[in-house]
Parts: structure tokens; sequence; C-alpha cells
């Protein structure tokens, strides 16, 4: 009995390793396994052609270059305005798909939110700038209708950059919202209303802080894909737009300093790790009941 | 001059596409009373109570509360307020939060709203269980928050819908005790619905029965239970045996029926009966007599025979299901306290009999017997 016990228990653990082992391969070989490699990278500093040394001199470089941090302090800061927005924007359309809209409709708002995702972000990021461009469509009717006396350049601003990313994350605020406001019972929105309640104390009492999971884990991911974003902000901003992952572009193709490059990926991935670690303090939210939402 | 009722509802109407919800509904609540909805599920009971509360906007006419006339006054601004059927407290605040919730959007300050909510659960029995979260207390405990979190606020009027609808039979009867104490305690008017007849009976000062968005029956619990005006709140009300037939002969009040299996039984009308109408009697089960031969039975009443098809064994509430002999309509007949008939046994021959008087007999709603 006891060796069929043991063959039984040795089978479920092949049976578990099997099961896991797609993923497992996919976590180690694709995400630990580089990030460990850039991680050296990052730390070490060419000091002779084909010799390398143990440095910190790429953090540095970061430190002591004020364009660098600069443009790394804007990405941070240009992503929290995005993520902000975005929220502002979809909160609406959440709750109009969750609580408003019935059956086929709630299904339609959802499928109109989902369409622009079935193009590719080049080309809808190019489609903004046909749009935009001196010469595009919108700068055209402006001056049709008279607002403005000559076309006017709507690329290459900040603002730009903030509409380009706001549509690209819509959805990713969408969904967690709407399932947290669906979970929602209107029986609570109605007693508060019972009990003297007004619009926005009850939106502030009993919806945010009910919708406050999925509210955290919206913002967690769109911030991710914003910080982490490169087409929109280069399209869209030009060369001005100063993103940060430009400049990781930058140091590993461009000038071929991959040790530059390394050094600069850790610094946003701590960024991020932060300000979702932030974010979760200021909401009060556990990270386990937020990416449940997610 | 009678004092200004508290709830005044005049010809009240509405309508959801094709489906009349209430139909031209008057009635009135006195002060301080516990007046109660009655009706099956979907006989508009709830979209009135809607109504009341502000929820939903009537067709036509008009309701009153404290002699105010409520058109166009939001819920958040109608000295009504409401206990929810699952009770909706906030699972995001405490239970004290939950009945300061009220006071807070009224301005009240901090200070004030600690000390009146504190006060609030005191009286209600919870004192002490401010702190706690709402999903720690019990089926009951959350259902005394609920009126708490209500009676905070000193509405004119409290409307309850069905709130013992989710609790387990045991809580439910305790509750109702409670229910009944709170409402004497706060002399607050309660209007409460219900399809559960027992909650109605124990509770109400007076029951509205309602069917097919009208009321069948206004009237205290006991009117309801001994005098019937309707087939529908005679089945409806408490437990009953329905016998269908014809009318063969009215004398006066008194109505002679044969079911169509050809039992003859006499009842008391209510309402124009004349012969040869289809019509529907009722008698209760412990309306009738049971006796083990028919010498038993008293002289002036009409002895029928039956045979025992089971026992239903409920302590004080037990009866006898039994199968009357030549019709074979089937009949409940409750047991004396006595424990006298505790032995029989399905199959055993049985007699028993009623008195006309309290058997009634109305003409039948459609026609058919």
């Amino acid at each position: 009995m006891p060796e069929t016990r043991a063959a039984t228990l040795w089978y479920r653990r092949l049976m578990l390793g099997l099961l896991l082992a797609p993923a497992l391969l996919w976590l180690v070989a694709l995400i630990v396994l580089p990030h460990v490699d850039l991680a050296l990278l990052s730390f070490r500093a060419r000091i002779a052609p084909r010799e390398y040394a143990v440095s910190l001199d790429q953090y540095r470089t970061f430190f002591n270059e004020p364009l660098y941090w600069h443009v790394f302090v804007r990405t941070a800061l240009m992503s929290a305005l995005a993520t902000a927005l975005t929220l502002l924007v979809a909160f609406p359309i959440a709750w109009t798909i969750a609580k408003l809209a019935r059956g086929r409709t709630s299904a339609l708002l959802f499928v109109v939110c989902l369409i622009p995702f079935w193009v590719s972000e080049t080309v809808r990021t190019l489609g903004w700038m046909i749009l935009l461009r001196e010469s595009g469509v919108l700068p055209a009717l402006l001056v049709h209708l008279g607002l403005t006396t000559q076309p006017v350049e709507l690329l290459y601003h900040d603002a730009t950059i903030l509409v380009g990313l706001v549509y690209t994350s819509l959805l990713f605020m969408v969904v967690p919202l709407v399932g947290s406001l669906e979970s929602l019972d209107n029986a609570l929105i109605e007693a508060a209303y019972d009990l003297g309640g007004k619009g926005w104390s009850i939106l502030r009492e009993i919806v945010i802080p009910h919708a406050a999971p999925g509210i955290t884990a919206g913002c967690i991911v769109v911030f991710m894909l914003t910080l982490g974003n490169y087409l929109t902000p280069t399209l869209l901003g030009g060369k001005n737009s100063l993103w940060f992952t430009e400049q990781i572009y930058t140091q590993f193709i461009t000038r071929f300093n991959w040790e530059q490059g390394a050094a600069f990926g850790f610094l946003l991935l701590a960024l991020s790790t932060a300000m979702v670690w932030l974010g979760l303090k200021v909401s009060g939210q556990r990270f386990s009941d937020v990416m449940r939402r997610a | 001059m009678a004092a200004t009722p508290d709830l005044e509802v005049r010809s009240l109407a509405k309508r959801f596409a094709t489906h009349l919800a209430v139909d031209d509904l008057s009635f009135s609540v006195a002060r301080g009373s516990f007046f109660s909805i009655l009706g099956p599920s979907g006989c508009g009971k709830t979209t009135l109570l809607r109504m009341i509360a502000g929820f939903i906007q009537p067709d036509r006419g008009d309701i009153a509360i404290g002699g105010r006339s409520m058109a166009g006054v939001a819920p958040n601004r109608r000295p009504v307020n409401m206990v929810f059927q699952q009770l909706a407290l906030f699972p995001m605040m405490s239970v004290a939060q939950n009945v300061a919730f009220g006071l807070a959007r009224r301005g009240i300050g901090r200070a004030e709203r600690t000390r009146r909510a504190a006060a609030m659960l005191e009286r209600v029995g919870l004192g002490g269980a401010g702190g706690k979260r709402t999903d720690e207390l019990s089926g009951g405990q959350r259902q005394r928050v609920a009126i708490a979190r209500s009676m905070i606020l000193e509405p004119t009027l409290l409307l309850l819908d069905e709130p013992l609808g989710a609790l387990d039979l045991k809580l439910r009867d305790h509750m109702k005790i409670e229910l009944k104490q709170l409402q004497a305690a706060f002399a607050t008017t309660f209007v409460y619905i219900t399809h559960d007849q027992s909650e109605a009976l124990v509770l109400s000062d007076h029951i509205g029965v309602m069917n097919h968005g009208r009321f069948e029956q206004l009237g205290t619990p006991q009117q309801l239970y001994y005098s019937p005006a309707s087939a529908f709140v005679a089945g409806f009300v408490g437990a009953n045996n329905r016998l269908a037939g014809k009318a063969l002969a009215v004398n006066g009040a008194l109505v002679q029926l044969a079911t169509s299996g050809g039992w003859v039984v006499h009842a008391h009308r209510q309402g124009p009966v004349a012969a040869g109408m289809a019509v529907e009697a009722f008698i209760r089960p412990e309306a009738t007599l049971l006796a083990r031969s028919a010498a038993e039975l008293p002289a002036g009443q009409t002895a029928h025979t039956g045979e025992v098809i089971s026992l239903l064994f409920d302590g004080a509430n037990s009866a006898v299901l039994l199968r009357e002999l030549q019709s074979c309509v089937e009949f409940r007949i409750a047991l004396p306290q006595t424990g006298a008939y505790a032995d029989l046994q399905a199959g055993a021959r049985i007699y028993f009999s009623f008195d006309p008087q309290r058997a009634i007999c109305f003409a039948a709603a459609d026609g058919h017997a």
C-alpha cells in the first residue's frame, strides 16, 4: 500500500509539473532569463574594447545627466495624468454599460469600445496623424468652419500625446470598471438615495468604495501600459515627446550602448513598481483583490 | 375630527407596457398603525411600495404623506424611509456608519452623528456593535441595523419590503415578534408588504389583500380571517378547504350547494348567490368537528363521512387529511389539542360536521363550477 500511495503522489506531481511546464517555461525563458542578463549588463561598464568591469557607471550617468532624469520624471507625470484622464473618461462609459444599458445595448457598447483594437496600434496611431497633421482632416475642418485662418499643426503637442494614450488605454480601464460596477447591488444605491443621499454623495460614499478594487486595477494596468508605451508618444509627439522608452530605444539601437539601455530599463521597472505600490497604499487596496479584478 | 392619516393614497394607477400593476387604488393608513399589503408575487404590491417611496412615478392619482402631497417630490426628500428586501446595508461601512449615513446626508456634525447613532443602536438592542462590519452580524441583527438606519431619520412612514423573506423559518418567527415590538416602541407608522399571510396576520393592525393591482379586501386580521370578502381572500388568508360546486337552493343567507361529485353541504352566503349559480365554499380546518361515530356530532349539523388519507402531525397545528366518502373531495380538519385522534390510521372511517354559519359561500368568479 505505501508504495502505491507514493506512486500516486509521484504521478500527481508529474501531472502538475507537466501542466505548469508551458507557463513556467515562458516565465523563465522569456521573462526571468532576459531580465537577469539585462541586470548583469546594467551593472558593468566598458573600460577598454571588449573589456568590461563591474560598475555603477550606468546609473550614475542617469543621475548626473539632467536630460535623462528630466525625461524620466516627465514620463511618470504624463503617465499619471493619462491614467487619471482615462479613469474620468472610462467611468461614465463603464457606468452606462454596467447600470443603464440592458442586454443587447450593453453588449453593443462593449463592442464599440473593443473595435479600435481590431486595428493594430501602429495603424491606429497613423490614423490619428492623418486626422491631426497640419495638412490633415481636422485642421482643414477648423479652417472651413472659420475657427482658424490657416491650418494649425495639431500634432507634436503634449495634449496630442495624452489624447492618443487615453484612446489606447480606454478599454483596459473600462473592463475592470464594468466588472466592479456590475457587482454593485442597485438596492444599495436606492437605499442611499432613500436615506437622503444625492448623486455626488452616493458616488463618493457607495459607488467609489465598492468599485475601488476595479478602479485600482484599471489604473495600474493603464499606468503600466502608458509608461511602457513607445509608439504613441513617438508618433504623436515626435521629437518633442521626450518619453523614457525612447531613451531606452536610443541607447540600445542608435548608440549600441546596451549597458546604459539596460540600466534605464531597470529604472523604468523600479518606477512602475514604486507607482503600483504607492497606488495600492493610497487606495488602501490589497494586491490580490485588485489583480482578481484586472 | 379625525387626525390626518400618515399615508393617503387616492386613485393611484400604474401601467407597465400591457400590464396594469396598480389599478385605481385608494386607501389611507392611520398614524402609528402597522399596515400590511398582502398579496401573491406579481400582484403589484412592490410597485405600490416603490411609488410611495418615490422610486416609481404613478401614471395617475396622488400619494399624500403626513397630509402633504408627494407629487414631484424625489425619494431623498420624502419623509419616508425604506427597509429593503435584502436589507441593502452598506458593506463598505461599519454598523455605526450605516446608521449615521442619513444624518451625515442632512449635514449633522460628526460628534452629534456618532452620539445619535450609538443611542439608536442601543435602542434596537445593538449597543456596542457600532464598530462591527455588517457581515459580522446575524440575520436578525442586520435587520435591526436596517430599521435603525431608517428610524434615525424619524420618518413619518417606514416602508418594509418583505424584509423577513431572506431569513430561515425559526428566525423569521422571532423577527416577527421583534418587529411588532419595535413598531410599538417607535410608534411610527409601518407599511409592510409581504406574500406571507401569517406575517401579515401576526404583525398588522390593518391589512390590504392585493390581487391584480387592486385591494380585494381591506380590514383587520380578524375581519380577513373570519369574514373574507372574496373567494380570493378566503383562499389566500389562512388555511382553508375549498369546495367548488353549484348552488342547489338559497334560503336567506343559507346556501345549499353540491360539488360535482354530488356532496351536498350548507354554507353561509357572502354576496349575491342564486340557485343554479356556480359557487365556491370555504370551510376552515379548525371550524370542523371530528367524531368516530356520527352520533357524537352535534344534533343540528349535517354529519359527513370521510376516509383518512393521512395524519399531518405538526404539534399544535396537526391536522388530518381525509377524503369525503361520496365525492372523494380532499378535506383537511384540524386535530383537537387533546390528542384524542392521534392514533388515526390511513383508511380509517371518520365522521365530521361543521356549523354552516362558519362555512362561507361565494359566487364563483369565473362563473364555472
